[in-house]
């Protein structure tokens, strides 16, 4: 059986397995005595997060998918920490192909809470990185705040990303992109960008 | 709660007492046989009349019983803007507590759910039994009054009843019985209910969605056949980019819906459905061959087929969106495997909340599927929240400024009106084609009646 950080590419890669590594992945994973605190490394993090979310703010879609691996998924919860996607609905939980019909979807002209296109810049801080129990994956921890012009009025996205990431060597990818809204629990107005 | 200017041609602090005197509006102009005007939608003082009128006067959806399973459990809901907390008390009755201080006014309940033997006010301390009663209040000495005295036990709302599992209730003392209330939408109520084992879901956690716009822009689209090819373009498109045949999802719309067998019936009282069931062959796995494509679902579909045999196609059909959307007047809608409720917040502001619901199994029926079940049917439906409905909000979002052009007054529902044959009625039940508008007339004559009426309404209190 493909395990969710294994090198081979699986179209169909959520099972039960993987919701329970996921799940243990979240969880209990900002331990002091794993903390990065390296500059070069941690300067590394902050840059490829700041990549991703220029490629977001330019609206270069495709170019952010290439930043994900092919067993990937970007999850926004709909509880505080998340808890287990097998028992809630999500905000957001997409694997790759979801986030493939999310990006196909805003292209057809007729994602109409999406015509006109929100103008977004988004600011990244508070960077924290943490080791994991395999070599090259490590856990980013950030703060964001987005803020979201559209159709007249400007709004924000507040909350913090946890990025799991493998190093690929001069790169990383992306295996698991989560992001905690600081409203995870409230009405949303139109949550159709990509946070 | 008001946003933008208050209406001026109303005074300040109305009761509803004083609305009892009679609308200020005239509904007999503003809602005639084949369009509405358009200042339903934009007056803030026909927002205010509604919350009386309508939120006082009918069957006001509050909660699901799966919300407060055990004695002490409650929920935080609203009735109109009245802020209440649905409470399963300790002697096991649900109340729909008003969420208000006797004292001062203040909510004494600041969590959305949990679960509480008494309730105790932070402003002064006062505290309250989940029955409402009293127990009592800081330094008593200081009062002269009789604190037996049941006017400092918490309002509540006088009628709550419950159907299947879904709690109602109303201020008003002359509306029928809930029973009556609902009327034959039980029926497809019912039929969305026994699909499931035990005859019963709960819910999960929830898509909470808001729109800048009035509440009936949702009511509107409900049973709205008409929308569905246009406003969810990008979602069919999507849904069905991998699939040549072209079935997935709601492409039954595609071509002529009208001649298609789904329809729309409009019931009594405002309520109404839309029957897309005839569209799907009636056998196990109809379902699930037209479900959009989500994370997860070939290894499932695998696993179930394996393990579970000829009951598989009855496990995933479980886990896929039923095709009916069911609307009860004026703020519940079942809709596929969701239970949305429409919360308005203001005439031009309004939450929509879409709970999840799970399978529940309590006697085995699924052999031992129920979880797998749940975890696919998670999947399947954040997908209409994030692909389908955005749209819709965006697009009731849009409607909401057009009709800030308030010369141009009207707003037209006459789809399917004055054509022969078209639409069939029976006992106040009327049957129409998938994109017909009758539903709206419809419910607007049961808006204009009661707006146009004076609702008997009441309070109680523990004794």
């Amino acid at each position: 059986m493909q395990t969710v950080d294994g090198s081979i590419h699986t179209p169909h890669y959520i099972d039960d397995e993987y919701y329970q590594k996921l799940v243990s992945d979240f969880s209990g994973w900002r331990r002091a005595d794993r903390e990065v605190t390296d500059p070069v490394f941690r300067d590394s993090c902050r840059r490829f997060l700041d990549l991703e979310a220029r490629f977001l703010d330019e609206i270069r879609l495709e170019d952010w998918l290439k930043l994900y691996a092919p067993n990937c998924v970007y999850w926004v919860p709909s509880s505080a920490e998340g808890g287990d996607p097998r028992k809630e609905v999500s905000i957001s939980f997409d694997d790759r192909r979801r986030l493939e019909d999310r990006i196909f979807r805003l292209s057809t002209g007729a994602a109409w809470s999406q015509r006109p296109t929100s103008r977004t810049v988004r600011l990244i801080s508070n960077i924290e990185v943490y080791a994991t129990d395999q070599l090259e994956i490590v856990m980013v921890r950030s703060n964001f705040q987005t803020t979201e012009f559209r159709a007249g009025e400007t709004r924000l996205w507040s909350g913090r990303y946890s990025h799991r990431l493998r190093d690929v060597g001069n790169e990383f990818e992306i295996l698991v992109k989560q992001v905690n809204l600081i409203n995870y629990d409230q009405n949303l107005r139109n949550p159709s960008i990509i946070l | 709660m008001w946003q933008g200017e208050r209406d001026v041609t109303k005074p300040e602090n109305t009761s509803p007492a004083v609305e009892a005197a009679g609308p200020i509006f005239d509904y007999e102009m503003m809602i005639q046989e084949d369009k509405v005007h358009q200042r339903l939608y934009t007056e803030p003082g026909i927002f205010r009349e509604e919350l009386t009128r309508i939120f006082g006067a009918v069957w006001v959806y509050l909660a699901h019983e799966s919300q407060v399973p055990e004695k002490d459990n409650f929920v935080t809901s609203r009735m109109g803007l009245r802020p209440l907390i649905i409470v399963r008390d300790s002697q096991g009755d649900i109340r729909a507590l008003y969420n208000r201080c006797t004292h001062r006014g203040s909510t004494i309940c600041r969590q959305s759910s949990g679960s509480a033997k008494s309730f105790q006010c932070p402003y002064h301390g006062w505290s309250y039994f989940n029955s409402g009663k009293l127990s009592g209040v800081p330094w008593p000495e200081g009062y002269a009054c009789d604190f037996s005295d049941a006017k400092y036990n918490l309002a509540q709302v006088p009628r709550v009843a419950s159907f299947r599992g879904f709690i109602f209730g109303t201020l008003n003392l002359d509306a029928p019985s809930l029973g009556d209330y609902l009327g034959p939408v039980r029926e497809p109520i019912n039929d969305w209910l026994d699909r499931h084992p035990g005859g019963k879901v709960k819910f999960s956690s929830a898509n909470r969605l808001k729109y800048m716009g009035n509440w009936k822009l949702a009511y509107d689209n409900s049973a709205d056949g008409y929308h569905v090819l246009f406003s969810h373009r990008s979602l069919l498109a999507m849904e069905n980019r991998h699939h040549e045949d072209e079935r997935k999802g709601m492409s039954f719309y595609k071509g002529s819906p009208d001649g298609a067998p789904m329809y729309v019936k409009y019931y009594p009282n405002g309520h109404h459905f839309k029957d897309k069931r005839p569209n799907i062959e009636n056998r196990p796995g109809a379902l699930w061959e037209i479900e959009g494509t989500f994370p997860g679902m070939e290894h499932y579909e695998a696993l179930f087929r394996e393990r579970y045999g000829v009951k598989a196609d009855r496990a995933l059909d479980l886990a896929s969106s039923e095709p009916v959307n069911i609307n009860v007047f004026p703020n519940l809608h079942i809709l596929g495997n969701h239970v949305q409720v429409t919360q308005p917040i203001s005439y031009n502001e309004t939450d929509t909340t879409w709970y999840g619901t799970a399978v529940v199994d309590d006697d085995g029926e699924l052999s031992g599927a129920v979880d797998d079940i749940n975890t696919i049917r998670m999947r399947t439906q954040e997908a209409f929240p994030n692909f389908g409905e955005v749209d819709d909000l965006a697009n009731f979002e849009q409607i909401q400024a057009g009709l800030a052009a308030e010369e141009d007054e009207w707003v037209y529902m006459h789809r399917g009106l004055g054509i022969k044959d078209r639409i069939t009625e029976e006992d106040g039940v009327f049957t129409a084609p998938a994109t017909d508008e009758v539903f709206m007339r419809e419910y607007m004559k049961v808006y204009k009646n009661l707006m146009t009426s004076t609702p008997n309404i009441a309070i109680t209190r523990e004794v």
